[in-house]
């Protein structure tokens, strides 16, 4: 009887958040319940009380300060020049940049992690590959900041052994205007992260897709490019494009990498942010830092919105 | 066509089976030369990094090899102190995450499932919350309530947990989701057993896998955390990696390595927990917080 009320009420619930109506409305938390203890009514919050106190506390209070603050004229009214602020000259500068390096980064993350995972998933090689792979990428996506940073300059900078060999070979990187400091070498680091966290939201994705269709299709005779064009992608579309943007998000954010590699050198946003709370650089607003985390916020906001979206309808061809 | 369907899905089915179990050697070639293209491109990619860090730690002059930089590092009380100190955080993030999460997740489960959908983007949330923002609200915070100083020393671990939030929250849901906590409850309590006897002695047990799979990721992103203790100025483990690293490049591939067995171990640990008893939930599901 309980189960029934309450597995209806979660359904209800669970449509509520698809039509995008509030989760959670007045009468439904005080509704009363059939169960003897349900009468008692708002009591059966009160273990709940501490995690939502918590969470209001350490990420909510402060996410509510740093929009007051952004929004805040020195003297205490209201006004949008630090949002206008960035708009131009430098601020304008490290968001291009963030963005040119997190786009850069989560597409080859993506196309990268798509054609692994599905070598790993349907590519008929050995079976230990798969979970191989998963528990590699579960490492290599925790293997990130600072001994990441230090990893490639050992590899590409500039007397790493990848560059010494290429040099030996008669190919000298550096010479031809490649630095690890760069945006694109920034972005091949960033790889390092980005590729196992792709193949591991995209293999469930690709284990989804059924032999059947494609068996399906090949019977009835498309060829192999017919079958991506007109099954595979269209299916995998959703997926695709939520780890792209997931991907994005996460390279938005990453500090501890571009900071160790650059010695806090260029320009991102996340740096920026940083050396204004350590006062490493004259600002001449030092309240900037709350407007540059407050469009960070946005930015990787809208991101993590468009994902779980995607998330959503991909659902419904994957299960 | 309707009447021929069943026999061709029963063809093509069995097909499929011959086709894994013969593996790679039927059908097209070519599937099986991108197969093994692609994955050795990957593992060439993860493990060139390494190998090339490997060879730095290794190298203490022309063409001398040696454990010069590994001796160094762990003679170095330093290296013992932050790493003492990253584990102790570590360890403090995981005993007021589970103190935090495990009641609530329980509760909600069995009696505020209506709870779950707010739950689920509750755990999402760390994510739009960049770790430098964060740490620029906080240091808002901090001048709005001059009573929570930025050198209070539990400040990180109370940090840490909302960066942990999500994969702990994830891990304890599966974990909870795994078992009937509806029966084991009323079986506890049909023996008189009050609320905090049942969690402890009758749920607990139970999710045990979850907890150390959360525990375990949570080890992982506290030991590698740069950006929020650099900025608050704590001198964790990252923070001497970084310190070395400036000024040491060979002893820094050392640390490096050795960040990275740490890391392993944690996982591996994790990994080996999950196939011991079913999904632990979350398992290799660690988007990275470190960066």
């Amino acid at each position: 009887m309980t189960d029934e009320v309450v597995s209806q009420q979660s359904n209800d619930d669970l449509m509520a958040l698809e039509t995008g109506a509030p989760v959670l409305t007045p009468e439904q938390v005080s509704r009363p319940r059939r169960s003897r203890r349900g009468r008692r009514g708002l009591l059966v919050w009160i273990p709940v009380i501490p995690f939502f106190a918590y969470t209001a506390f350490f990420m909510a209070v402060p996410v509510v300060v740093l929009i007051v603050k952004t929004f805040q004229a020195p003297g205490g009214g209201f006004t949008l020049d630090q949002v206008k602020a960035l708009f131009s000259g430098q601020y304008r500068a490290a968001f291009v940049a963030s963005i040119q390096v997190s786009v850069t980064s989560a597409l080859i993350g993506t196309v990268f992690g798509l054609f692994v995972a599905y070598a790993a998933v349907h590519g008929r090689g050995p079976r230990w590959i798969q979970p191989v792979l998963t528990t590699f990428c579960g490492v290599a996506s925790n293997f990130a900041g600072i001994p990441l940073a230090f990893a490639f300059v050992a590899t590409l900078g500039s007397t790493g052994v990848v560059t010494l060999l290429l040099d030996h070979a008669g190919l000298d990187i550096y010479a031809h205007g490649f630095t690890l400091y760069s945006l694109i070498g920034l972005s091949l680091v960033y790889v390092y992260f980005q590729l196992p966290l792709m193949i591991l939201v995209i293999a469930p994705s690709l284990e989804g897709l059924r032999k059947e269709w494609r068996e399906a299709a090949e019977n009835l005779g498309a060829t192999q490019r017919q079958y991506w064009w007109h099954i595979g992608l269209p299916v995998l579309l959703p997926s695709l494009a939520g780890a792209l943007v997931l991907l994005f998000g996460n390279a938005f954010s990453a500090y501890a990498t571009p900071y160790a590699l650059t010695g806090g050198g260029i320009s991102l946003v996340p740096i920026l942010i940083g050396s204004v709370l350590s006062g490493n650089v004259v600002i001449t607003n030092p309240r900037l830092g709350d407007s540059l985390a407050f469009g960070m916020i946005v930015i990787v906001g809208i991101t993590v919105l468009l994902y779980s979206l995607l998330q959503r309808r991909s659902a419904k061809w994957l299960r | 066509m309707s009447t021929a369907a069943p026999g061709a899905r029963a063809a093509t089915t069995s097909a499929s089976i011959l086709d894994r179990r013969s593996g790679r050697g039927r059908g097209k070639r070519r599937a099986s030369f991108w197969t093994w293209f692609w994955l050795v491109l990957a593992a060439l990619y993860f493990l060139v990094p390494l190998f090339s860090t490997l060879l730095f730690s290794l190298d203490t002059g022309v063409h001398q090899h040696g454990l010069k930089w590994y001796g160094k590092t762990f003679s170095d009380p330093q290296f013992w102190q932050t790493l003492e100190l990253s584990f102790k955080i570590a360890l403090e993030t995981v005993i007021i995450g589970l103190a935090l999460m495990v009641p609530t997740v329980y509760w909600i489960h069995l009696r505020l499932p209506q709870l779950r959908p707010a739950m689920d983007i509750i755990s999402i949330l760390p994510f739009v919350v960049p770790p430098v923002a964060l740490v620029v609200g906080l240091s808002g915070a901090f001048q709005v309530m001059p009573w929570l100083l930025s050198n209070w020393w539990l400040i990180l671990p109370l940090v840490y947990v909302i960066l942990a939030l999500p994969f702990t929250y994830r891990s304890l849901d599966a974990g909870m989701r795994a078992i009937d906590v509806r029966t084991l409850t009323e079986a506890a309590q049909s023996c008189g057993a009050p609320a905090w006897k049942t969690l402890l002695f009758v749920i607990l047990p139970n999710i045990r896998t979850a907890m150390l799979g959360g525990a375990f990721l949570t080890l992982a992103i506290v030991m590698g955390e740069y950006t929020i203790s650099s900025l608050l100025l704590f001198n964790t483990f990252a923070v001497y990696v970084y310190y070395i690293g400036n000024t040491q490049a060979y002893q820094a591939s050392a640390l490096a390595i050795i960040s990275f067995a740490l890391t392993w171990g944690a996982m591996m640990a994790l990994f080996v927990l999950s196939r011991g008893r079913g999904r632990a939930g979350g398992v290799g599901q660690g988007a990275p917080v470190g960066r």
